[in-house]
C-alpha cells in the first residue's frame, strides 16, 4: 500500500475544489491519519478473492427502449443559476476538456 | 528520407434509439434546446441509469458486423471528469471489460480509374464499447449556453489500432464503416448531424522504423472529406516538422476546415486522470452464445459481399455494383425490381435504369446529395414493369425514357401509362412499310441510299431518325433497320 | 391531543379507520407538538404545514368516500431531506442545495403518497449523509430528545429525533454505514435498514451508491413493519432494485415464531465497548436463551477491517456522486468565479462543507492514477471476505446479535477528530459491506438516562424473520413506552 504523503493540490484540483491553505494542512494530516489506519488492510491476503462492486449478483438489468416523458423546459431550468434562450448560461470554457 | 505514418481513429457513433442509453428520455435530432431531458439526464440528485436493451443489442450487432469477439460478460464504468457538458461530471462507459474486442473492417481503395475495382484489405479494429453522449456547448464571446438534449443518447465508441497509412485509407475506411452501419439499420451515421464522430490519433515515422511515433490527436472533423483532408494535412506537417529538425509534441490539434489546417487545442495536459472504477448503479450484462446466434440472423449481407454476390451470380459489371452496394436501400431496390421480372430481363438492364436514371431523378442535377429512396414514388415494381415492357418488345427504348420520366413524376405503373397514352411500339408491319417508302421517297435522303446500295450498310443510319419521328418513337430501331434493308434491299 | 401524538402508527391507523379520529386532526396534533418542543430539538430542515395539512384533508376525503388507500392512508410520516418530493426543498443539508426545488418524486415518495401517508416536512441529517452525529449540516444541529445537550446521532438524525420527540410518528431515513440503525440507538427508537435492493433508491441523493439504503424509523417493531411494507419492493429505475414476493412484514411478528439460533459474534464485545451497552446486550442475550432461542457464538474476525474498507469504498463512490454538484445546472453557484472551470473550484468549495470536502478528496485520492488497485479494488476483495464470513455465519444461525454502537450518544461537540467520529460506526458498517438487513430495537438506558441500541442481523431479503425476532425482545421490555421528556 502507498504511503507516502498525500499530493493534496494534485487531489483537490482532480476534485474541482479550492482548499484554503488552513484546509490544505488539516486535510493533509488528517487524511493522512486515515490512511495510516487503512493501511491495516495490507494484512489481509486477498490472492484469488473477487472484487465485490455489488451488494448481490444481479446481471442484465435492462429496460425496454420505450421512450417515456421528458420533463418540460421550465423544470428542466428551474433550479438554473443562470438561463438564456431556455439553456444554461456557464462562464466562457476555456478549452480544457 | 521516407516516412511511414500510422493512423488510428476513435469513431463515435449515435444509436438509433427511441429513447436514451440510460433512461427513457426520448432522444432525436433537432428538438428545441432542453426538451429532451428528465432527471437522469440533468443528474438531478437522487437519480439512477438503468440500461437502454435495445442500445446493448445493437452495440452486439454493430460488434457482430465488425467480426468482433463479443464478450460473454461485460461491465460499465463511471469516468470521471468535469465539463459543462456532462451532467454528472463522470461518464458512463466501459473501461476494461467492453462490449466487442478485436474484429476487422474491409475497405476498398480508390482503383486505376472509376470502371476498376481497387485493392481491398482489413483494418483492424481494438475494441468497441457502448458509452453515453454528452450535452451541447455553444460559445459566444462572453459565455457559453449548454443544452442537455443529446446528453444520455447511446454511442458506440470503435477503436481501431494504428492500422492506416494515408488519408485515402482514412477515407475508405469511414466510408465503408459507415456503410455497414448504415444497412444494418444501427444508426443513419450522419456527420453533419453529429450522428457519426471522429478523432484521429496520427504519428509518422522514418520508413523501416518499428517504433511509432510522438501521435498527435485530431479533432473537429465534420465530414468523411474533412477528416481525409485533416489527416493528409497533419502528416504532411508532421513530415515537414521532422525534416526540420522540429520535435513533434504529444498535443491535440483541430482541424480548420474553412483554412484547411490543424492548429494546436491542448497539450497533453497532466495526462488525464479519469479515476474509473465500476458503476455500482449497474449491472453487469452478459451475452449467451445462443443469442448471439439468434443476433447473427438479423445482420445484413455487407456492401461489400453483395458486390461480389452481384458481379459474379449476377454478372453485373463493377461500375454499376459500385454504386448499387454501398447503399443498402438502393440494392435491396435493385433485387427486388430485378425479382418482380420473375427473370424476363437481364440484372444489367434492371440495374442500369437504377444506377442510372433513378439516381438521375433523385439527384436532381445536383452534384452531391440526394433525395432518399422513400422520397420518390417508384417501387421496385415499377421499375420491373418498365425492363419488362421493352423486353417484350411492348414499347421501345426511347419511348421507355418518356415513361420513366412520366411514372417518376406521377407514381403510375408503366403499363398504365402505356395504356393510357396508347404508346405500344409500332407492331403494324404494313404501316411501318409505307412509312419507310415514304421516307425513302424523299429527294434528300437520294445519295444514302445510293451509298447503302453500293454496299455502306452504315449509310442509311441517317434515315432512321425521320423513321422514328414519323412514327413517333414507337418504332423499334432494329425493326426499322430491318424494313429498310427489305425495302432498298 | 396529546393523547394522538402518543399512538404508534399502527394505533393511529386503526383509530382512522375507525374514523375515531380524522388524519386532518391527527396532522394538526404532530404539527402541534412540533410547534412545542421543535425549538429544542431541531429536527427539521423545512415544514410546510399548509401542504401537510392538505394531504390530510385529502385522506380524509379518500375515506369517507370510501377509497382509503391501506394501513397508512393519513397517517404523517416524515422524510429526511435527502430523498425527492416533487414541489419540496431538497437541500441534504448542504449549502449547494439550500435552494433546490425538486421536479420529481422518489420512488419511495411516489410509494408513500399513492399510500395516502401524509407528508410531514424534511428532516436534518449530516451533510449528505456524511457524518454519525448531524453536526455535519450545514444549517443546525439536531438535538437528542433524551438529553438535547447531546447529539442525535446520524446522519438521520433529525428523523430520529422527531420520532423519538413525538414530531411524527413514523419517519424514514437512509443508511450506508449505519446512518439509520446508530441514530435509532442513541434516540431510543426501532431503525431499520432494509437489505441492498429491498427498497429503490431512485431519488435517494447517493452518498455511497453500492452501500446506500432507504429504511423506516418508528417506535415499535410493528410500525417500522408497516412502513417498510409501504416503501419495499421492485422499481425498474434502480437497476439494483431486487424482484421478489413481498411477505406481510407485519403478520410475520407473530406467525414467526422460532425458535432460533441467534448468533454473536465473539467480535462483538471489542475493547471500547462502553460496559452499561455490555451489560445491556448481555442481557438481552441471556432474554433470548431463556425464552428457548439457542444463542451460539459465531466468528467474524474481518470485522476489523470493516471500517477502513467501508471508508475506502463509501468515500471513492462519494467523490464520483458527488461531482454533480458543480455550479452549473442547479446548486449553488459561486459569483467570484473568472472562467467554467473556475466556477467549480469556487462554487463546490463554498457549497461543501468541511467534513464533505474531507471525503471527497479522501476518495478521489485513492481512485487516482495508481493508487485504485492498492486501496478501491483491494478494498473489494476485502469486502467480498466480509461478505463471504456473514454467509458462512447464516448457515447456521438465523439471526447475528450485537450491539448497535460501542457507546451511547455523546455531547455536542465532544468528537473533533474524524477518525473517532468514523470508528462509532465499528457494528454497524460490515452490515452495510455485506449488503444484509440491521434493525436497532431500543434496548434500556445508561445510568444517564441515554438510550442504548441493540442491533439484529438479518439473512438477505429476510426482513421478516428480522423483525419478529426483533419483536419478541421489544414485546418482552417496556421500553417503547418510555418517552423522552421535553
Ligand atoms: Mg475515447
Ligand atoms: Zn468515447
Amino acid at each position: 500500500m502507498p504511503s507516502e504523503k498525500i499530493d493534496i493540490d494534485y487531489v483537490a484540483r482532480l476534485a474541482r475544489i479550492d482548499l484554503t491553505e488552513e484546509e490544505k494542512v488539516t486535510f493533509a494530516e488528517q487524511l493522512g491519519n486515515i490512511l495510516a489506519y487503512v493501511d491495516k488492510l495490507n494484512q489481509v491476503d486477498v490472492s484469488g478473492v473477487e472484487p465485490m462492486a455489488h451488494a448481490f449478483a444481479l446481471e442484465n438489468v435492462l429496460d425496454d427502449d420505450e421512450p417515456g416523458p421528458a420533463l418540460t423546459v421550465k423544470d428542466a431550468l428551474r433550479n438554473a443559476p443562470a438561463q438564456r434562450d431556455n439553456q444554461i448560461v456557464v462562464p466562457k470554457v476555456v478549452e480544457d476538456a | 528520407m521516407e516516412f511511414t505514418a500510422d493512423i488510428g481513429l476513435e469513431v463515435h457513433v449515435q444509436l438509433k434509439t427511441k429513447s436514451k442509453m440510460f433512461t427513457r428520455a426520448p432522444y432525436h435530432y433537432g428538438a428545441e434546446p432542453n426538451t429532451l431531458t428528465d432527471p437522469v439526464v440533468l443528474a438531478l440528485p437522487g437519480v439512477l441509469p438503468v440500461m437502454n436493451k435495445e442500445a446493448v443489442r445493437k452495440t452486439v450487432l454493430l460488434g457482430l458486423l465488425c467480426k468482433c469477439k463479443i464478450a460473454e460478460r461485460c461491465k460499465w464504468d463511471r469516468k470521471n471528469y468535469f465539463y459543462p457538458d456532462s451532467p454528472k461530471n463522470y461518464q458512463l462507459s466501459q473501461y476494461d471489460q467492453p462490449i466487442c474486442e478485436g474484429g476487422e473492417v474491409e475497405i476498398e481503395m480508390l482503383g486505376a480509374s472509376r470502371n476498376v475495382m481497387g485493392e481491398h484489405r482489413m483494418v483492424q479494429l481494438t475494441r468497441i464499447h457502448l458509452e453515453e453522449d454528452v450535452g451541447k456547448l455553444t460559445h459566444f464571446a462572453n459565455d457559453s449556453l449548454v443544452d442537455y438534449n443529446r446528453a444520455g443518447a447511446p454511442l458506440c465508441e470503435i477503436v481501431t489500432e494504428p492500422d492506416m497509412h494515408n488519408a485515402d485509407e482514412v477515407f475508405a475506411f469511414l466510408t465503408a464503416l459507415r456503410n455497414n452501419i448504415v444497412a444494418a439499420g444501427l444508426s443513419d451515421c450522419d456527420m453533419e448531424k453529429g450522428q457519426m464522430r471522429c478523432d484521429a490519433n496520427i504519428s509518422v515515422r522514418p520508413k523501416g522504423q518499428e517504433t511509432l511515433g510522438t501521435k498527435v490527436e485530431l479533432k473537429n472533423m465534420n465530414t468523411i472529406s474533412g477528416v481525409r483532408n485533416a489527416v493528409a494535412y497533419e502528416i504532411k506537417r508532421q513530415i515537414h516538422a521532422v525534416t526540420s529538425g522540429e520535435a513533434i509534441h504529444q498535443q491535440t490539434r483541430r482541424w480548420d476546415p474553412v483554412s484547411q489546417v490543424t492548429t494546436k487545442m491542448r497539450d497533453k495536459e497532466e495526462s488525464h486522470d479519469y479515476r474509473y472504477f465500476p458503476e455500482p448503479d449497474l449491472m453487469p450484462v452478459s451475452i449467451g452464445a445462443q443469442q448471439l446466434k439468434v443476433l447473427a440472423k438479423e445482420l445484413p449481407e455487407l456492401p461489400f459481399d453483395r458486390q461480389r454476390r452481384f458481379m459474379e451470380t449476377l454478372d453485373l459489371p463493377y461500375t454499376l455494383t459500385s454504386v448499387l452496394c454501398p447503399d443498402k436501400e438502393l440494392a435491396d431496390f435493385f433485387e427486388e425490381a430485378l425479382a418482380d421480372t420473375g427473370g424476363k430481363v437481364a440484372p444489367k438492364a434492371v440495374a442500369n435504369l437504377i444506377a442510372n436514371d433513378l439516381l438521375r431523378e433523385l439527384s436532381g442535377g445536383e452534384e452531391e446529395g440526394r433525395l432518399p429512396l422513400s422520397a420518390c414514388k417508384l417501387a421496385p415494381a415499377h421499375i420491373a414493369d418498365l425492363t419488362v415492357l421493352v423486353e417484350d418488345g411492348v414499347i421501345t427504348k426511347q419511348i421507355a425514357q418518356t415513361i420513366f420520366t412520366e411514372m417518376y413524376a406521377t407514381g403510375k405503373m408503366p403499363s398504365t401509362l402505356v395504356e393510357e397514352k396508347g404508346l405500344q411500339a409500332h407492331s403494324d408491319d404494313g404501316e411501318l412499310e409505307s412509312i419507310v417508302r415514304e421516307v425513302a421517297a424523299d429527294p434528300k435522303h437520294e445519295k444514302a441510299i445510293s451509298q447503302f446500295k453500293d454496299g455502306n450498310t452504315k449509310a442509311i443510319n441517317s434515315l432512321i431518325g425521320p423513321i422514328m419521328k414519323a412514327t413517333q418513337g414507337k418504332a423499334d430501331p432494329r425493326k426499322i433497320q430491318d424494313m429498310l434493308a427489305k425495302v432498298l434491299g | 391531543m396529546s393523547d394522538i401524538i402518543q399512538k404508534t402508527a399502527a394505533e393511529l391507523s386503526q383509530a382512522l379507520a375507525a374514523k375515531t379520529v380524522s388524519a386532518v386532526e391527527v396532522a394538526q396534533a404532530f404539527i402541534a407538538r412540533t410547534e412545542a418542543v421543535e425549538d429544542r430539538v431541531k429536527a427539521f430542515n423545512s415544514r410546510d404545514a399548509e401542504w401537510t395539512l392538505a394531504q390530510a384533508k385529502a385522506s380524509d376525503e379518500r375515506r369517507a368516500a370510501g377509497d382509503a388507500a391501506g394501513p397508512l392512508d393519513g397517517v404523517p410520516v416524515a422524510l429526511k431531506d435527502i430523498l425527492a418530493v416533487k414541489d419540496q426543498p431538497l437541500t441534504c443539508s448542504s449549502r449547494m442545495l439550500e435552494n433546490f426545488v425538486s421536479p420529481y418524486d422518489a420512488h419511495v415518495t411516489e410509494l408513500l403518497k399513492a399510500q395516502g401517508a401524509v407528508l410531514w416536512g424534511r428532516l436534518n441529517m449530516d451533510e449528505f449523509a456524511m457524518g454519525s452525529s448531524t453536526e455535519n449540516s450545514a444549517f443546525h444541529t439536531s438535538r437528542n430528545p433524551w438529553n438535547t445537550d447531546c447529539v442525535p446521532g446520524g446522519s438521520s438524525g433529525g428523523s430520529a429525533a422527531c420520532v423519538a420527540a413525538l414530531e411524527a410518528p413514523l419517519s424514514i431515513g437512509s443508511d450506508t454505514g449505519g446512518s439509520i440503525r446508530q441514530p435509532a440507538a442513541f434516540c431510543g427508537v426501532v431503525g431499520l435498514k432494509p437489505t441492498y435492493g429491498l427498497v429503490s433508491r431512485y431519488g435517494l441523493a447517493a452518498f455511497a451508491s453500492s452501500l446506500d439504503q432507504i429504511g423506516p424509523f418508528a417506535r415499535t417493531v410493528e410500525d417500522a413493519a408497516l412502513l417498510l411494507q409501504a416503501i419495499a419492493g421492485h422499481d425498474r429505475r434502480d437497476s439494483t432494485s431486487y424482484k421478489t414476493k413481498l411477505p406481510d412484514y407485519r403478520a410475520a411478528l407473530t406467525e414467526k415464531e422460532g425458535p432460533w439460533t441467534i448468533g454473536v459474534p465473539r467480535e462483538c464485545f471489542a475493547e471500547g465497548l462502553d460496559p452499561e451497552i455490555k451489560a445491556a446486550v448481555q442481557d438481552a442475550i441471556a432474554f433470548y436463551e431463556k425464552d428457548g432461542h439457542t444463542v451460539q457464538e459465531v466468528s467474524l474476525p474481518m470485522t476489523e477491517y470493516a471500517i477502513p474498507t467501508y471508508y475506502i469504498l463509501a468515500t471513492a463512490e462519494a467523490s464520483s456522486n458527488l461531482a454533480r454538484y458543480d455550479g452549473i445546472r442547479y446548486t449553488h453557484r459561486s459569483k467570484n468565479a473568472a472562467d467554467a472551470v473556475d466556477l467549480y473550484f469556487k462554487s463546490r468549495a463554498e457549497g461543501f462543507g468541511p467534513e464533505v470536502k474531507r471525503r471527497i478528496i479522501l476518495g478521489t485520492y485513492v481512485l487516482s492514477s495508481g493508487y485504485y488497485d492498492a486501496y478501491y479494488l483491494r478494498a473489494q476483495k476485502i469486502r467480498t471476505l466480509i461478505r463471504q464470513e456473514f454467509m458462512q455465519a447464516f448457515e447456521s444461525v438465523d439471526t447475528i446479535l450485537t450491539p448497535t454502537t460501542p457507546t451511547p450518544s455523546f455531547q455536542v461537540g465532544a468528537k473533533e477528530d474524524p477518525l473517532a467520529m468514523y470508528l462509532n460506526d465499528i457494528y454497524t458498517i460490515n452490515v452495510n459491506l455485506a449488503g444484509l438487513p440491521g434493525i436497532s430495537v431500543p434496548c434500556g438506558f445508561t445510568s444517564s438516562k441515554l438510550p442504548i441500541g441493540l442491533q439484529l442481523i438479518g439473512k438477505p431479503f429476510a426482513e421478516d424473520e428480522l423483525l419478529a425476532v426483533a419483536h419478541r425482545y421489544e414485546q418482552a421490555h417496556g421500553w417503547k413506552d418510555a418517552v423522552a421528556q421535553l
